[in-house]
């Protein structure tokens, strides 16, 4: 039976954290993601986890790695300006390549920007952000639900791929109370940390002869057994620092195809009436709700459109959206930003589609009938001044 | 016929909005079996900044969560009103705090509006400033009828504090009966085919009819 | 000093990479002996670090070694420690990364009081990065970015975590390494944040550019520069005039660990009213 809540997006995404073994949290207060360690702060002693707040963000997110080092699932949460300092830090889990699921509910930015405003303007952000080549899954939760269901698999991707998984939230879906039915603990999935089977003198954390592209990695329990360095440097399989060409040119390259080579497990998108649509929408996060209702409106309205959401938006879904381009002449990308991921778009469709766009940066959701509107131009069945005809302001 | 209905509770950062909203959708959800959401909007200003929370009460699940087409309005603060009256449907239920906002002529010719001192009754009538929000759900419930009056006073009961429950159920009764009252005078009055409003209306007097802003003038263009 | 340290060193790893003569090696060593004295086990010892010429320590050192960012070590020790309280663990990073761009989480972890041993090597200058002046170098010396000498007031290591509120703090040098070991033992079994500045020797950097460019003549140079914190009392002003005290400063057992504190505030979530 799933259990009916009555709760926000922080709350969720906190909740299903401690579901999928998070026992350590770090952060710093910052609007608008401050109810996901509120929540924590009362529950993880609970269970007896780590809940610490820090003196600032960098602290946080070097905390969170150093707790993940120790074994623990470890997460810190939080928003544009704080995302932004803990760059270096999700750098250092990348190349350390451990376990780390960083939450950005999105504000509108730059700099101070709108503390509690909605955007999505971290997008490209979170697959660019730190410096130096590296690849960071990304999750795009769209609903209450899936601010639970994405955060577990967050946690489950990280784990399973040995690397930081950034879970995109904003601030409209992070303050939306709702009535949520959560999946029962035993219907979903776990994955924990691969164990290494080697006796401790001989397991090293990069062994990638021995152990393939992911070794294995102590957890909070076999960590005290198993001595070894990690390094922010570039590093050989003992995790000590190499600036040998070959080693370092071959780690580089592993550290992303590890994630890419197995996209399959990793990708996830909805596929939403788009059968037979002339017009595909592209949306993600909660402003791919407004584009759901549009579809529909149009569907109604006789237009043939379809809703194309990337849940995993980071790496970017470019088979998926090259394929949808060869059969839908017309691709509307609608973002909460001045157009981010529709250079993604752009890139995959080569320019088999027509692309269009929606974008606001107004601090305020997109709403269906901007998006409506622009599908009906897209159509060619242009009502222009009907789209608020029910509304009277 | 599919039941779908928009609540907006706008205010000043501090009155308490975010609560009224987060009542309403909870005795939905949890004694009603229905679908609803509450978005809160506010700014970084803690007390005093506008604040809006947006309730959505549906029997599908909602996809957007945002108000587009608002069935009723509660309005406790003017700036706040004018930056969030936008999105009302024609004949939108309206409620404001009579001392507090004002609504233009165009407005009330529009809008079904109610007019009540709220703010100043959880003060002075109640003893309790903060009972504002909890009066103002009352007479929400009994204004739209969209919920049953016992099942929001079961949501009410698990959110106050339990020290200042027995407060927050006068409030909430007394909100019942003054839209009520509200009600019938305004019946009373469109019956007499009267349009004109009262004029200012005492602090004293709980019960207000229209707003004080269309005191003197015809409600017909 | 006939301790066999070699046990607690990656063998393969060396040599060190530090230069000839480097006071950053005395300072290890002082700790490894600290550590074998104490019969400390190496599973159950954590060293983390930031980024600098010290920093690199971890990396030679058999223990469970994390080699962060740079000034990050205190945030990364603290978790480590709230992760496995039984472990031991240590900060062993330079001036530049501990005292500049990581001084808010030295302070921070100071007062907490978590059970960590910061050992601050000392050396007055940024070494790796080319002898660019740090908040530790003495006003007036030269550095790479000061070449007409650092008019930047400098920091004091003692006063600031005191301040802080670590509850133990000593200073230590490479001129006297057996009393340096001794502040290190100290500390390591101090259960609360402890602080060992150890003012170390970088001849190479800081030397050079201020006519000390000799290990010999910039060791006597620290000698020269420190008074013992006991012999203080018989001295005149302006014999202690520009001198740095060395000894132990703050010896506190009052203050609560922080790991206690967390762990009765899992107690009191767990077992309600």
């Amino acid at each position: 039976m799933p259990e009916v809540r009555i709760a926000s997006g922080n709350e969720l995404v906190a909740e299903a954290a401690l579901a999928a073994g998070c026992r350590f949290y770090a952060g710093y207060p910052i609007t608008p993601s401050s109810e996901i360690p509120e929540r924590l702060s009362k529950r993880l002693p609970e269970l007896g986890g780590v809940f610490m707040q820090f003196e600032d963000e960098i602290a946080s997110v070097i905390a969170a790695i150093g707790a993940s080092y120790a074994g623990y699932k470890a997460m810190t949460a939080s928003s544009g300006p704080g995302i932004s300092l803990k760059q270096e830090g999700i750098g250092l889990a990348c190349m350390m390549e451990l376990p780390l699921v960083i939450v950005n509910v999105m504000r509108g930015g730059p700099s101070t920007g709108l503390p509690t405003r909605v955007s999505q303007a971290d997008y490209m952000q979170a697959r660019w952000g730190t410096h130096g080549d590296h690849l960071i899954i990304t999750v795009a939760p769209a609903t209450l639900l899936e601010c639970y269901t994405e955060t577990v698999r967050a946690f489950n991707l990280a784990e399973k791929y040995r690397a930081p998984v950034f879970i995109l939230s904003d601030a409209t879906l992070s303050h939306l109370h709702g009535r949520v039915e959560l999946p029962a603990a035993a219907s979903f999935e776990i994955i924990e940390r691969r164990q290494p089977s080697v006796a401790p003198e001989d397991y090293y954390p990069y062994d990638v002869d021995r152990f393939g592209p992911i070794p294995p990695l102590p957890n909070r329990d076999n960590f005290p057994r198993y001595r070894f360095h990690m390094t922010g440097l570039n590093k050989d399989k003992g995790g000590f620092p190499t600036e040998n060409p070959t080693v370092v040119n071959a780690d580089e390259r592993r550290m992303v195809a590890k994630i890419m080579d197995d996209r399959k497990a990793i990708d996830s998108c909805e596929y939403y009436r788009l059968d037979d649509a002339q017009v595909a929408v592209v949306a993600y996060g909660s402003n791919a709700t407004a584009a759901r209702v549009a579809v529909n409106d149009a569907r109604q309205r006789g237009i043939k459109a379809g809703l194309f959401r990337p849940i995993t938006v980071w790496p970017f879904p470019e088979a998926q959206v090259r394929e949808l381009a060869g059969r839908v002449p017309k691709i509307l990308v609608t973002e909460m930003n001045l157009g981010q991921m529709v250079y993604e778009v752009e890139r995959a469709a080569r320019g088999q589609a027509e692309i269009i766009t929606v974008l606001q940066a107004a601090g305020t959701p997109i709403r269906p009938a901007q998006i409506l509107q622009q599908i009906q131009v897209a159509a060619g069945k242009v009502v222009g001044d009907s789209i608020r005809r029910e509304v009277l302001v | 016929m599919p039941f779908h209905y928009e609540l907006r509770f706008v205010g000043a950062g501090g009155q308490g909005n975010m609560l009224a909203g987060t009542i309403i959708a909870e005795a939905a959800i949890f004694y009603e079996n229905k679908y609803a959401t509450q978005v809160p909007t506010y700014t970084s200003q803690v007390r005093g900044g506008p604040t809006k929370a947006d309730v959505i009460i549906d029997d599908q699940p909602i996809e957007f969560a945002e108000s587009t087409h608002i069935d009723f309005l509660l309005a406790l603060d003017q700036r706040a009103f004018e930056l969030y009256k936008g999105d009302l449907k024609v004949n939108a239920l309206v409620l404001i705090d009579s001392h507090l906002v004002q609504v233009s002529p165009e407005d009330q010719q529009r809008r079904d509006v109610y007019a009540y001192p709220i703010v100043r009754t959880a003060k002075y009538e109640i003893g309790k400033l903060v009972t504002a929000n909890i009066l103002a759900v009352g007479l929400t419930v009994e204004l739209t009828a969209v919920l049953d009056k016992e099942n929001v006073r079961k949501a009410i009961r698990a959110c106050v504090p339990a020290a200042f429950l027995d407060l927050n159920m006068r409030a909430y009764d007394l909100g019942l009966q003054a839209a009520r009252e509200l009600r019938s005078r305004k019946r009373q009055l469109m019956a007499a085919d009267r349009l004109a409003c009262p004029s200012m209306v005492p602090p004293s007097d709980v019960l207000t009819a229209l707003a004080p802003s269309t005191c003197g003038q015809p409600l017909t263009a | 000093m006939s301790v066999d340290y070699s046990k607690y060193l990656r063998n393969e790893k060396l040599p060190l990479s530090w230069c000839p003569g480097c006071g950053t090696g005395i300072v290890l060593k002082a700790l490894l002996i600290a550590i074998d004295e104490l019969g400390w086990k190496k599973d159950d010892i954590v060293m983390v670090s930031g980024i600098g010429c010290a920093a690199r320590g971890a990396g030679y050192v058999d223990f469970h070694t994390f080699h962060t960012l740079h000034g990050r070590a205190v945030p990364a020790a603290t978790a480590i420690k709230m992760c496995h309280p039984h472990l031991h663990v240590i900060v062993f990073s330079g001036d530049g990364d501990m005292m500049a761009i990581g001084g808010n989480h030295f302070i921070h972890g100071c007062r907490r009081n978590v059970d960590v041993t910061l050992i601050v090597v000392d050396n007055w200058i940024y070494g790796m990065t080319g002898g660019q002046y740090s908040p530790l170098t003495p006003t007036g010396s030269k550095a790479s970015t000061m070449p007409r000498g650092n008019i930047d007031p400098t920091f004091d290591v003692v006063e600031l975590a005191r301040g802080a509120g670590a509850t133990f703090v000593a200073r230590g040098s490479v001129a006297e390494p057996v009393l340096l070991k001794t502040y290190i033992k100290k500390g390591l079994a101090h259960a609360g944040t402890s602080v060992i500045d150890a003012l170390s020797n970088c001849h190479v950097q800081f030397g050079h550019r201020n006519k000390l460019n000799d290990p010999v003549k910039l060791v006597h140079h620290i000698k020269d520069s420190t008074v013992r914190r006991s012999a203080m009392a018989k001295m005149k002003p302006e014999e202690l005039a520009g001198k740095l005290a060395t000894g132990i400063f703050v010896e506190d057992t009052s203050k609560k660990e922080y790991t206690r504190a967390y762990r009765e505030l899992v107690k009191m979530a767990q077992n309600p009213g």
